[in-house]
């Protein structure tokens, strides 16, 4: 019974997992660069709720759609301030170490605002989940809500790059640039958009993960968004599905590792994946092939 | 004729990196011997070596290769604890101060060298994003693991766990020497001022030998243009890990200079953490990327004042984590590279030079 314990609160961090990897994966896809920031703003998602609901009284819900709005304008501010200035620059570096600079920059930040003294989050989630097989296996709201609106996000963005003229400029986007401009596409607007998505998704993931894990610090985003880009990796960067199906995985190799391997370990192991699905599959389980060319 | 000048521009800028080390430090040795240099400023002289040592091996990935190493705090973490480790297995049997210092340096440059090249096997088929995602797990599973290690010692030999310290299964009058999170204690205090100078010059002669030889050249047309590199024979691989080891190597020295620094050593997010890899980072940009003087110069004026401006503590990252950001949109985004080309001093003396030959 503790092994399914175990296995479905993996699903459930694994969920959380997939829903920041996707921000990570689409942003890669369309702007071929890493977002060293986005687990930061995880936190700022999480902080906004935080200041809304428990400092200011409002209730949860309003904190939610809050840090949603908070966060879709915050990454294109960073997108618009930050990362477009460096489109084209010469040295694929340059947009890495700035990001890495804006991660930098939101965490302290935050430090000064908040302090460094975790505080604890109530979760938006009221529901204290069910009991099955004589209370044997506990399942509790936040990982059926975790898991259910992971499902829900996945079909919705899904069905959005397929069937909305947004979604296929976002393909046609990541496809070829050029081109995609030539055909009228504002090249500019869609990376913007898909900075505004990724963003909002992290303000959920936030909120998701706090609830799960109800200490709240500046440093909150960092682990779970370098372990999100781990699981963007693992399932195939640039795939919608791959984010899916890689944050799952890591999120119960994470929780059996902790559970069966060591505590202390279970970060190193998942590091470890990483290593061992680059040395083996480079492109990731869903990932496609591209063949560089001079 | 045109070549042997050039040849000796660079001779002559390497000539000045070394004066300025030089200089810099008999000027800090007559203000110790004056007594006009504080205690707090002396003992600041030692973590200026380090991270000078530490920006001079950063530098060489970021500016020389080319690529993003988000791991070298888990290089100086192995030299750290290689270094210190050797120093309590030795404390008896060498009773020179100075002759186990050098070997312990030398133990945790060769350990250090040795995780580069284990690394740098997956790392380096990489580039770009890739490479930095995964030097930084590198760098924290060193960190992880390193708190869970145990290490003993008695005479029939060493122990070693990864369960506690109970495991270690000591015989009598046997001494732990690492224990697991609590780190390492009572090392010896060997580093000062002038073996850190020393190793900086060492460090200097190393890089700038080494941008200067054939390998050298080798490499930065690896970072130019990967693809051409190789169509024209250059082994990528071989060349990139050559740098990347001795980068390695260089980290544990510092490693090793900061363990011995220190009486308990521990491995921590402070100090062998992701932060620490971008705090070097930010030497690194500040200075000036492939600039070895400028690393010198940011990593010992970014050590120093933070000190200097103690009622700005607080604001100390926000003000890294600014600089950061401006430094690499002045630098290399397009626009300013244009408005820089335009308005740049050298350009309108040139004007002026030509109007009045005119």
């Amino acid at each position: 019974m503790s092994f399914i314990n175990y296995l479905i609160s993996g699903i459930s961090l694994g969920s959380i997992y997939a829903i920041i990897a996707l921000g990570y994966t689409m942003v890669y896809g369309i702007a071929k660069m890493l977002n060293f920031a986005h687990g930061d703003v995880i936190m700022v998602g999480a902080f906004t709720v935080y200041t809304v609901s428990r400092t200011m009284g409002m209730n949860p819900i309003i904190g939610v759609l809050l840090s949603v709005v908070v966060c879709t304008v915050l990454g294109m501010l960073i997108e618009r301030v930050a990362y477009k200035p460096l489109r084209g620059a010469s040295s694929p570096l340059a947009v890495l170490i700035t990001a890495i600079g804006v991660s930098y920059l939101l965490q302290n930040l935050a430090l000064l605002i908040f302090g460094s003294t975790p505080v604890s989050f109530t979760s938006v989630i009221p529901w204290k989940g069910i009991s099955l097989a004589g209370g044997k296996l506990n399942i509790s709201g936040v990982t059926i809500v975790t898991i259910v609106a992971c499902i829900i996000i996945m079909a919705g963005l899904t069905s959005f790059i397929r069937h909305s003229k947004a979604g296929q400029a976002m393909l046609a986007v990541s496809e070829d640039k050029g081109a995609a401009q030539l055909m009228g596409i504002n090249v500019n607007g869609t990376i913007a958009l898909t900075f505004a998505i990724g963003s909002a998704l992290a303000a959920l993931a936030g909120v998701l993960l706090c609830s799960a894990y109800p200490s709240l610090t500046p440093y909150t985003g960092a682990m779970p968004g370098i372990k999100a880009f781990v699981a963007a990796v693992f399932g195939g960067i640039g795939s919608v599905p791959g984010a899916m199906i890689g944050g799952i995985l890591l999120g119960i190799i994470e929780n059996l590792s902790k559970a069966y391997i060591s505590q202390q370990l279970s970060d190193a192991i998942v590091f470890a994946v990483l290593i061992v699905v680059l040395l083996i599959k480079p492109t990731g389980i869903m990932g496609k092939n591209i063949q560089e060319k001079v | 004729m045109k070549k042997t000048s050039k040849a000796k521009n660079l001779l002559k800028g390497d000539f000045l990196t070394y004066l300025l080390v030089i200089v810099v430090y008999a000027v800090f040795q007559f203000m110790i011997a004056n007594g006009s240099l504080g205690s707090l400023y002396e003992g600041l002289l030692v973590p200026v070596c380090i991270y000078v040592i530490m920006a001079l091996a950063l530098n060489l990935v970021v500016g020389i290769v080319g690529e993003l190493s988000l791991g070298h705090a888990g290089f100086m973490c192995v030299g750290a604890f290689s270094g210190a480790i050797f120093s309590k297995i030795t404390a008896d049997m060498i009773t020179t101060d100075l002759l186990r210092f050098v070997l312990a340096i030398l133990v945790g440059a060769v350990t250090a060298a040795v995780f580069g090249f284990l690394i740098g096997i997956p790392v380096l088929r990489l580039n770009g994003d890739y490479l930095a995602i995964v030097t930084l797990a590198f760098g924290e599973i060193i960190k992880n693991v390193m708190n869970v290690i145990y290490l003993g010692v008695d005479e029939k030999g060493l122990h070693f766990s990864m369960k506690d310290e109970l495991a270690l299964n000591l015989a009598e009058g046997g001494k732990t020497i690492v224990k697991g999170p609590q780190g390492i204690i009572g090392t010896p205090h060997n580093s000062t001022f002038t073996i850190g100078v020393v190793l900086i010059l060492i460090t200097l002669v190393i890089v700038l030998n080494l941008i200067h030889s054939r390998s050298g050249r080798a490499i930065m047309a690896i970072r130019d243009n990967r693809i051409a590199a190789e169509s024209i024979g250059i082994n990528i691989t071989k060349y990139k890990m050559m740098a990347f080891v001795i980068s390695a190597a260089l980290a544990g020295v510092a490693g090793v200079l900061y363990s011995h620094n220190i009486s308990s050593l521990q491995a921590q997010p402070q100090n062998f953490g992701y932060n620490m890899s971008i705090m070097i980072l930010v030497y690194v940009v500040l200075g000036g990327i492939g600039n070895m003087r400028g690393s010198i110069i940011a990593a010992a004026i970014l050590t120093v004042l933070p000190e200097m401006l103690r009622e700005f503590q607080d604001y100390r990252m926000l003000m890294y984590a600014i600089v950061l950001i401006l430094m690499m949109l002045f630098n290399w985004a397009p626009a300013c590279r244009r408005f820089r080309e335009r308005y740049s001093l050298k350009r309108i003396f040139a004007k002026k030079n030509t109007k009045e030959a005119q």
